[in-house]
């Protein structure tokens, strides 16, 4: 029987699934939508830039409902991605690497990305509905 | 990179069930992770059916009890049945730890057992280590000296010296960090995982050892050290309560002060 014949053993199909395992996975899926977010955004400048027209159409698009959605998911991937982000730099300081430290952090992540998204969604109708 | 299905030779299938003894009324179900290399047939999922009145209160009781009087042929390491020998490390319903001081009772349904994760399985329970104790002495994990030894005694630590060593010289290199951690799992064959690393720091850390700058220089690497992002399963599994991402963590912070 040759080596390399052997199975692997199963890891992300047995392995338990926790809150800190979520939250990192969860950080680099943001990453990877913000920068399809950063693309939407640019083709939104591109359309301000280009005239009025183009403007109305590509605005039609992102205040659709399901462009709403996305925006609102591009929120609260970047206010996690950003709190989450600050998380880790107390990690490189070598702070908060105590299990009950890394749980109470990522609460606070979690709790602070709920908050802030409906913040500013709060605040964004607020400054539309008033005008 | 990372896999998120098994190999064709590696995708299991059902087993045999083993029922319980007649008049049983404390019954567990374990599901064990079996692999024969003689037969070369991908790996299975036997059920046995013990009677936990008749049975340790130990996950290695069960699995030796299995052995002894049910099913001679299944294999895995043990020894000191006392969680300190580190060879009956495996994955026990999700999560890494030492079968001997993991108690039955913690867990309510069935019991899954399953060879320490993302390894090549020699036999059942029993992971090819190889690579993972090559990584050992890969951070050459003994002290390294250029002064000469005092010549009327021995090379002396302050307690407050000797206390930095703590939570790092009781790892018994068991392998449920670094076969926990997905890093690992994805780039085992570059990155060095939270067991040699924790190692690495534990000579580093020490003030005896006067090779700190070169230990630095060999991790200093993209894979080595930093793919590490900070996921915790290491610090979250250590069946020894010792902190792996602490120690990758400052040793990533001395990487950043000699600059």
């Amino acid at each position: 029987m040759a080596v390399n014949d052997r199975p692997l053993s199963p890891a992300l199909q047995v392995y338990r699934w926790h809150l800190l395992m979520a939250m990192s996975i969860l950080h680099r899926a943001s990453g990877v939508l913000l920068a399809l977010g950063a693309v939407v955004l640019v083709v939104w400048l591109l359309a301000l830039a280009s005239g009025p027209e183009a403007y109305v159409r590509v605005s039609g698009v992102i205040g659709s409902v399901p462009g709403q959605v996305l925006l609102f998911g591009w929120s609260a991937a970047l206010f996690y991605h950003l709190c989450n982000g600050i998380r880790h730099l107390f990690w490189d300081a070598g702070k908060g690497y105590d299990l009950s430290a890394a749980y109470a952090s990522g609460y606070a992540v979690l709790a602070a990305t709920l908050i802030l998204t409906l913040a500013a969604w709060g605040g964004a109708c607020l400054v539309l509905g008033g005008s | 990179m990372a896999q998120f299905r098994l190999p064709k030779n590696s995708r299991i299938g059902t087993g045999r069930e083993f029922p319980a003894p007649e008049g049983a009324r404390n019954v567990k179900r374990f599901r064990i992770y079996r692999y024969d290399p003689d037969s070369g047939a991908n790996p299975v999922m036997d059920t046995y059916h013990l009677d936990l009145d008749d049975c340790g209160p130990m996950v290695l009781d069960a699995l030796i009890k299995i052995k002894n009087e049910i099913d001679p042929t299944l294999t895995f390491r043990r020894s000191c049945r006392e969680g300190i020998c580190g060879s009956c490390a495996m994955n026990i319903q999700g999560g890494n730890t030492l079968a001997c001081t993991q108690a039955i009772s913690d867990f309510s349904g069935d019991i899954g057992i399953y060879p320490l994760p993302h390894m090549s399985v020699v036999k059942d329970l029993v992971p090819d280590m190889e690579r993972f104790y090559a990584q050992y002495a890969a951070v050459e994990p003994w002290m390294k000296t250029e002064t000469a030894t005092p010549p009327d005694r021995e090379r002396l630590q302050s307690p407050e010296e000797r206390a930095r060593l703590d939570g790092l010289y009781e790892c018994i290199l068991c392998a449920c960090c670094s076969t926990a951690c997905p890093s690992y799992w994805w780039n085992g064959d570059r990155y060095l995982g939270p067991a040699a690393l924790l190692q690495a720091y534990r000579w580093i850390a020490d003030s005896r050892d006067e090779a700190t700058g070169e230990r630095l220089d060999a991790l200093e690497d993209p894979f080595k050290l930093y793919r590490c992002h900070t996921i915790m399963n290491c610090t979250r599994t250590c069946p020894k309560g010792l902190n792996p991402a602490r120690a990758i963590g400052e040793i990533k912070k001395l990487m950043v002060e000699r600059r």
